[in-house]
């Protein structure tokens, strides 16, 4: 099996699980009833997203996987997703701070990754391009709403921007696997990302009225499987039923 | 107006029903059937929203990827029909604001069904093909109810619903075709789901208070009895199927009538429900209360920044 591309599938994936994840948290609970469903509606994407990207790992293994094995029955010191999107829904603030610095982001990955010389990858991302763009319309202008709305909603938005920042520089680290696959015309350079995408999101914040954050130092681990103490609560809850009742078909 | 002009008008809407015209928001109503529909239809909208409660409880716990897809998928649904049916009750001139003020302060009730607990997978599976099954046979004939928005929108609500319930059913198959611990996981929810299923139909004909009024607009076709039997006749041989059993030893098939003969409703417990008193009222309300209380810097920021883009809109609008 190729585990680089094995590797770099699970970065990718993770990271829409555990967003999907975090965002299913909140269905029924949000500020109004539109609100909800857009976040149920992004969560569904990204969930429908992670699952044709396991359905391509499990089909890299020589014997047979399902997309069920790889999404819940690992440990977490093999999830590969970034720290930012395990970070809890502390308020809608948080919630939309997450959203909006992860969209920015993920769109620019789609679009690039939309060229891989990997047809299935290819695909997927080109699928998703048009769910991400929604996703980062939706976020930008819930970042603006808060930022330049009232004196409250300014300094709870601008806490969540402050407090993730530091989660934001992991999104363009390299590891083996990407490396591997930009070398074979299948992964992205993340580092060639990370000026424009700091660009496009000072450029929100500044709408927004909101400070740019000016920190030097971030927090990386997830890719590389050294989460926050947020990510076993919430692998607690994902793997649930597949640890109660293993092997079953539901 | 006088009362002889009132009484004219009343005949003219009588007679409008009777030829099963739809009566559009802006047309002369009886006072009672604003009211009553301003009451029916936000029931139904707080029952949509409360709905995703215990559903949603199980969204980051559903045993599979395809199934937390379907899952989100079904409660988002219930969101909409939430929205669509406020929207349709906005039209009988009431704000949405006053209508969650209502749910809020216990003043507006939601379906009891929704007070009792969900606490396994099992659970989605016999909510899906009990609780929606029974809206259906509820809803159905509501899509020729007089008033226009609330037939439209219930229109789209049974087609929705009634996919749900066969994705619930089939969740109920999947675990019945399962191992021996599944199985009795899908028996526990048929037990602990069927008697607040058949409460959905309401209290019995003798004692319900808003039938015959209700007939005569077309809010109810059946009775409440009728809709029950219904239910039962429809449900019992669907439990056949999956070979679990309906935890009632008085229900048989009765050749003479046609139908299912069926026991005794537990009526205390469906009055201590209503009441206010069931398993999650509290959770519920609470959860609801405290979604809207939290959410209101939210809201008001989002006012103010429309409020912020108009005066500018204006603005540049003057200087140009």
């Amino acid at each position: 099996m190729n585990q680089n591309l094995y590797h770099y599938i699970l970065t990718i994936a993770d990271t829409n699980l555990i967003l999907g994840q975090r965002l299913g948290e909140l269905c029924g609970h949000g500020p109004s009833l539109e609100t909800d469903i857009a976040l149920t509606n992004i969560s569904l994407d990204l969930i429908g997203q992670t699952r044709s990207y396991f359905q391509y790992a499990a089909s890299l293994f020589d014997e047979e996987k399902t997309e069920d094995d790889i999404a819940f029955l690992r440990k977490e010191r093999e999830y590969r997703n970034v720290l930012l999107v395990e970070q809890p829904n502390t308020h809608f603030g948080y919630v939309m701070a997450r959203q909006f610095l992860f969209d920015v982001f993920h769109l620019m990955f789609l679009r690039e990754l939309e060229i891989s010389k990997d047809e299935t990858l290819a695909a997927i991302a080109k699928k998703g391009i048009k769910e991400a763009s929604y996703h980062r319309r939706f976020s930008s202008d819930w970042i603006k709403r808060l930022g330049d709305g009232t004196e409250e909603s300014h300094t709870k938005i601008q806490e969540a921007v402050n407090n993730l920042w530091r989660y934001t520089n992991e999104l363009f680290q390299m590891t083996e696997a990407d490396v591997a696959m930009v070398t074979e015309g299948v992964g992205v350079d993340l580092e060639a990302l990370k000026e424009p995408y700091y660009e496009a999101v000072s450029e929100v914040l500044k709408e927004a009225t909101l400070e740019v954050p000016e920190r030097k130092y971030f927090q990386k681990g997830g890719k590389e499987g050294i989460h926050t103490e947020h990510m076993g609560y919430l692998l607690s809850d994902l793997q649930y039923m597949q640890r109660a009742f293993p092997d079953m078909k539901w | 107006m006088s009362d002889t002009e009132v009484k004219n008008l009343e005949e003219l809407f009588e007679a409008r029903i009777a030829r099963d015209e739809k009566i559009e928001p802006k047309d002369w109503m009886p006072e009672k059937y604003r009211q009553t529909h301003i009451r029916q239809i936000s029931q139904h909208a707080h029952s949509e929203i409360v709905g995703m409660l215990p559903e949603g409880n199980w969204i980051t716990r559903a045993p599979s990827l395809r199934r937390k897809a379907a899952l989100l998928a079904k409660v988002q649904d219930e969101a909409g029909h939430g929205l669509y049916l406020y929207s349709a009750c906005e039209t009988l001139g009431i704000s949405r604001e006053e209508l969650y003020e209502q749910l809020h302060s216990g003043k507006a009730k939601y379906s009891s069904i929704f007070n009792y607990p969900t606490i396994t997978w099992a659970d989605i599976g016999a909510i899906g093909w009990l609780v929606d099954g029974a809206a259906i046979i509820n809803q159905v004939p509501l899509c020729n109810t007089s008033f226009g928005p609330y037939a439209r929108a219930m229109v789209r609500v049974c087609k929705e619903e009634s996919f749900h319930q066969r994705q619930g059913y089939e969740i109920m198959l999947t675990l019945c075709n399962g191992t021996e611990e599944q199985k009795a996981m899908a028996q526990d929810a048929l037990n602990r789901w069927w008697w607040p299923s058949l409460m959905m139909f309401g209290p019995t004909d003798a004692e319900s208070t808003h039938t015959e009024q209700s007939m005569k607009w077309k809010l109810k076709r059946k009775t409440n009895d009728e809709l029950r039997q219904q239910f039962i006749d429809q449900t019992v041989p669907q439990a056949d199927i999956l070979g679990i059993t309906v935890p009632d030893p008085d229900l048989k098939w009765n050749e003479e009538s046609g139908h299912y003969d069926f026991g005794e409703i537990d009526w205390d417990e469906f009055w201590q429900v209503v009441k206010g008193h069931g398993p999650c009222n509290k959770e519920r309300l609470d959860a609801r209360v405290n979604a809207w209380e939290e959410g209101e810097w939210v809201r008001d920021a989002a006012m103010a920044y429309a409020d912020k883009q108009e005066k500018r809109k204006a603005t540049t609008k003057k200087a140009s």
